[in-house]
């Protein structure tokens, strides 16, 4: 019996590790007395299954969380769960859905396959960015150099770059950017630095990349073509329809 | 940029902190949030306005966060109509430089308010190498750091903690000192602030002297300290309201105050990240070296249907799955069987907490105490912490922790054979009258230890932690000159030699220059303030810290003030020297104190007074108050640990006999 939920992080609390985040949640899940199921063994853990990690400082509209239940105990009906949990969580965190997942659901580790975001760049006109968005989007390949396990590897951010653009907001720039999550997941300050290295230098828009404010908006399962989200709220699927009616 | 004012005035510095933090360190530790937390009302009716305090802990949020001791009062004062608090701790190095370069100030963790717009700044002290972080810390809140440069316009300084049993190294930086438990006075010191504020807040002396009259404060601006030569020969009052000795507070009965009601939980991982319910306070085994043991007494127990309520409560609304029944010996809580039953059975109630491990932070040296730890612990069982403190006989003896060899194996063994594949033992070296043969005593009861365990397990392992053991005021060691560094560095060397011979024996060991340090505050007087003053003027921040430790700085500032590290740690002191806290009182007698002394060279131990007729420490009939136990019986084995044996009922009475603190 899994469950699969949708939560925001928002405000202060965008300052918590996803290890934060994750403790706090599953002592959210006990307290909203939902019968989480524990693992066998010598130090039994309750079993929650996170997604996609959030780094320190970033906002979310979309972060989600399975979380597996006894089969036969009590509980709440599934509409009145996100109610529960965001009760039992801090300001900044709420949780905005719940769905209970069909069996053999694949896991949202393997199966999100992109986040958009947006990523608010202060203080800084939107020519100068339109120009380094446009020379990305043009671009074969973006080469990044990193360090694995001690070594110096080359890898190519330009597949996982899925969509771009830009607009001028009232002080600064707003971008909105699709990033893959396969065969790994960009991390937005890894994009904002290749972004901002081909912003004019020397100029303030590196930096103000830097110190962008960054909103996940969704998180996105793509598969054979269709784009849906892990939980789909806006077109119910036929079969609840049928039943509805 | 907006800047709220909040509705006492006092701008929070929210928005000018926020984009400072992704540039540090674990920012979670700057954004308060805690569940339990909440930014009390800053609008009461109080003419003058609330009394604000600002209860602090001078070491990160980490460590800070759990005291338990500033969440009770947070608690308390909240609840009052005519008080606010919030909570501070200090920023790490990274936050701190920020902060100054930004010209933002210290900042309360709920509302986000300047230090400063808080009427006293409340320190915990627990331990004296944070001294240099309170100075950083009041000097962070924009005050200035000695108490004689502050105007009315100024917070107060208060200190509280077990430090504060000698508070003379901090003297010239703090306003008030609270000796004792802090539940009954910190609404007595709201209450003058109080005044002093509808007055008009006028001179500061105005407060200190009305603050001098409250029971268990100190203001040692109140006192003037007299030397000759290099001794000090009288510390006294200057002004009529000043007592000539300060008492510290007792409260009676712990069951009147089940606090913290709703502990804090956290958001990001800190220290002790459990729920804990204090279930006794004081301790009256009699450990020479034990500080806190001798300046808590008496033993105050909470009752054992008390203890589970608010374990069961605590459960539920924490959400935590750890609870810790807190106290100095858990094991020796004469409720401990009802209630770890109750725990135990309890479980899966129809609760949430289905899934819930019981702790013990001290555990009791014998099989008795491993057999709670057993019941307790049904899941994971790794390691076992036990603290014999000494390793002959003759040591323990001098020390008064009366455990047997019989007793430290008889738990050994039990821990092996009941799953337990690690054990640690705690000891101290550099004790009264410790030789070699002492020393090396640890290494053979940690070998003996392995061996046992090979009965039992492939690879038993048994960790040896070594401290290097500080004198403490108020205890019979306090006339007791400490090991010098090398002395120590020649007893860790002679052990680590002993025990690499050995498999399966580890060891560990606590610097001793940071003992030294230690050593040099616990028993300092007022001419150390300029010291602490230099070594935070040169960056001497975070002391605790192994990584920001500098033995140099304080080497160097001794020096450059004229005093001897060594007269002020190594050496002996006089039965009839006035010692630096002599106008300070814990309740327990001077005599008693030497005569232990006396009795600790004499290799002669003392029984645990709960359990046998009274010796007169002082500690209750200087109080009027008494020991209050939860059960009429023993915990199962008697007082172990003292020598005695005890079967059948306890021979005190139970519950209160007197009505209130002597005050």
């Amino acid at each position: 019996m899994r469950l699969r939920l949708r939560y925001e992080k928002l405000g202060k609390v965008r300052f918590l590790s996803h290890r934060d985040v994750a403790r706090v949640l599953e002592r959210a899940v006990r307290r909203a007395g939902l019968p989480v199921a524990y693992s066998e063994g010598f130090s039994p853990h309750a079993r929650l299954h996170f997604g996609l990690a959030l780094s320190v400082g970033h906002e979310s509209l979309a972060e989600y969380l399975d979380v597996d239940l006894v089969p036969s105990a009590p509980r709440p009906a599934v509409h009145e769960i996100p109610d529960l949990l965001s009760g039992c969580l801090p300001e900044g965190l709420t949780a905005t859905a719940a769905v209970d997942l069909v069996p053999g659901t694949a896991s949202l580790q393997e199966s999100v396959t992109s986040s958009t975001w947006e990523f608010r760049v202060a203080g800084v006109p939107l020519a100068p960015l339109a120009a380094a968005a446009d020379e990305l989007l043009a671009a074969d390949e973006l080469p990044v150099d990193l360090t694995r396990k001690g070594k110096q590897v080359r890898e190519d951010l330009r597949p996982l770059l899925l969509d771009l653009s830009t607009e001028a907001t009232s002080d600064g720039v707003l971008l909105l950017v699709e990033l893959g999550t396969k065969p790994r997941s960009v991390r937005p300050a890894e994009f904002l630095a290749v972004l901002g290295a081909r912003c004019p230098s020397p100029g303030p828009e590196a930096a103000a990349c830097a110190a962008a404010r960054v909103l996940r908006t969704h998180q996105w399962i793509t598969h054979d073509g269709v784009r849906r989200e892990p939980i789909e709220l806006a077109a119910p699927s036929p079969h609840a329809v049928e039943r509805a009616s | 940029m907006t800047v709220h004012e909040g509705p006492s005035g006092a701008a929070t510095i929210w928005d000018r902190l926020e984009p400072l933090l992704p540039r540090v360190q674990r920012p979670a530790r700057y954004i308060g949030g805690e569940d339990g937390s909440g930014t009390p009302d800053w609008t009461q009716r109080v003419p003058g306005g609330p009394v604000a305090w600002l209860l602090s802990y001078p070491d990160t949020y980490e460590i800070g966060l759990p005291n338990q001791g500033l969440q009770i009062l947070r608690e308390l004062l909240n609840e009052r109509p005519d008080a606010v608090a919030e909570r501070a701790y200090a920023p790490w190095v990274d936050l701190e430089a920020e902060l100054r370069a930004a010209g933002l100030p210290l900042f309360s963790v709920e509302s986000h308010r300047p230090a400063a717009a808080f009427d006293l700044l409340a320190f915990n002290l627990s331990a004296e190498l944070t001294y240099t972080n309170l100075l950083n810390m009041i000097d962070l809140a924009g005050v200035p750091v000695r108490s004689a440069e502050r105007s009315a316009a100024h917070p107060l300084v208060v200190v509280g903690g077990h430090c504060t049993y000698n508070p003379e190294p901090v003297a010239d930086f703090v306003d008030l000192v609270v000796l004792g438990d802090g539940e009954e006075v910190v609404g007595e010191i709201t209450e003058v602030v109080r005044a002093w504020k509808a007055g008009g807040r006028d001179r500061r002396e105005d407060v200190l002297r009305a603050l001098c009259t409250v029971p268990g404060v100190y203001v040692p601006s109140a006192y003037e300290v007299t030397y000759e030569a290099e001794r000090l020969v009288a510390v006294t009052p200057r002004w009529p309201e000043a007592p000539e000795l300060v008492e510290k507070r007792t409260i009676a009965d712990l069951a009147e105050w089940p606090y913290p009601r709703e502990q804090l939980v956290p958001l990001t991982e800190v220290v002790h990240d459990r729920l804990n319910v204090e279930v006794f306070r004081g301790c009256t085994r009699g450990c020479r070296f034990c500080q806190a043991g001798m300046i808590t007494r008496p033993v105050r127990e909470r009752p054992a249907d008390q203890v589970r309520t608010m374990v069961q409560e605590g459960l539920r609304r924490t959400g935590y799955d750890e609870v810790a029944l807190t106290s100095l010996s858990t094991a020796d809580f004469s409720g401990i069987a009802e209630v770890v039953g109750g725990l135990v059975d309890g479980n899966g109630q129809g609760d949430a907490c289905g899934q819930v491990s019981v702790s013990l932070p001290s555990l009791r040296v014998d099989a008795f105490g491993v057999g709670i730890a057993a019941e307790l612990q049904k899941g994971r069982r790794t390691g076992l912490t036990f603290a014999p403190e000494a390793g002959t006989w003759r040591m323990r003896q001098v020390i008064n922790k009366l455990i047997r060899e019989e007793d430290l194996y008889g738990a050994v063994e039990a821990a092996y054979s009941q799953g337990w594949r690690r054990v640690k033992l705690y000891f101290l070296t550099g004790l009264p009258t410790e030789t070699d043969e002492d020393t090396l005593g640890i290494a053979e009861l940690a070998r003996n230890c392995v061996e046992l365990g090979r009965t039992h397990q492939r690879s038993p392992s048994v960790t040896v932690s070594v401290g290097g053991f500080v004198p403490k005021p108020f205890t019979p060691f306090q006339w007791f000159g400490q090991n010098t560094v090398v002395e120590l560095q020649r007893k860790i060397h002679l052990l680590r030699e002993d025990v690499k011979r050995h498999r399966g024996v580890q060891m560990k060991w606590h610097d001793p220059r940071a003992t030294l340090a230690e050593g040099l505050l616990s028993r300092g007087d007022r001419r150390l303030g300029p010291v602490v003053e230099e070594v935070w003027r040169r960056g001497g921040t975070f002391q605790e810290w192994s990584e920001c430790f500098r033995l140099d700085l304080w080497e160097e500032a001794m020096a450059a003030h004229g005093l001897s590290v060594d007269w002020y740690v190594h050496r002996h002191r006089a039965e009839d020297e006035v010692l630096p806290w002599a106008h300070l009182s814990a309740g327990l007698h001077q005599d008693f104190l030497w005569q232990d002394w006396q009795d600790a060279l004499a290799e002669v131990g003392l029984p645990d007074c709960r359990w046998t007729p009274c010796y007169d420490c002082g500690a209750c009939t200087g109080y009027g108050i008494e020991h209050i136990v939860a059960s009429a019986t023993p915990p199962a084995g008697g007082s172990q640990g003292t020598g005695q044996v005890l079967p059948g009922a306890v021979p005190v009475e139970l519950g209160r006999r007197t009505e209130t603190v002597a005050s």
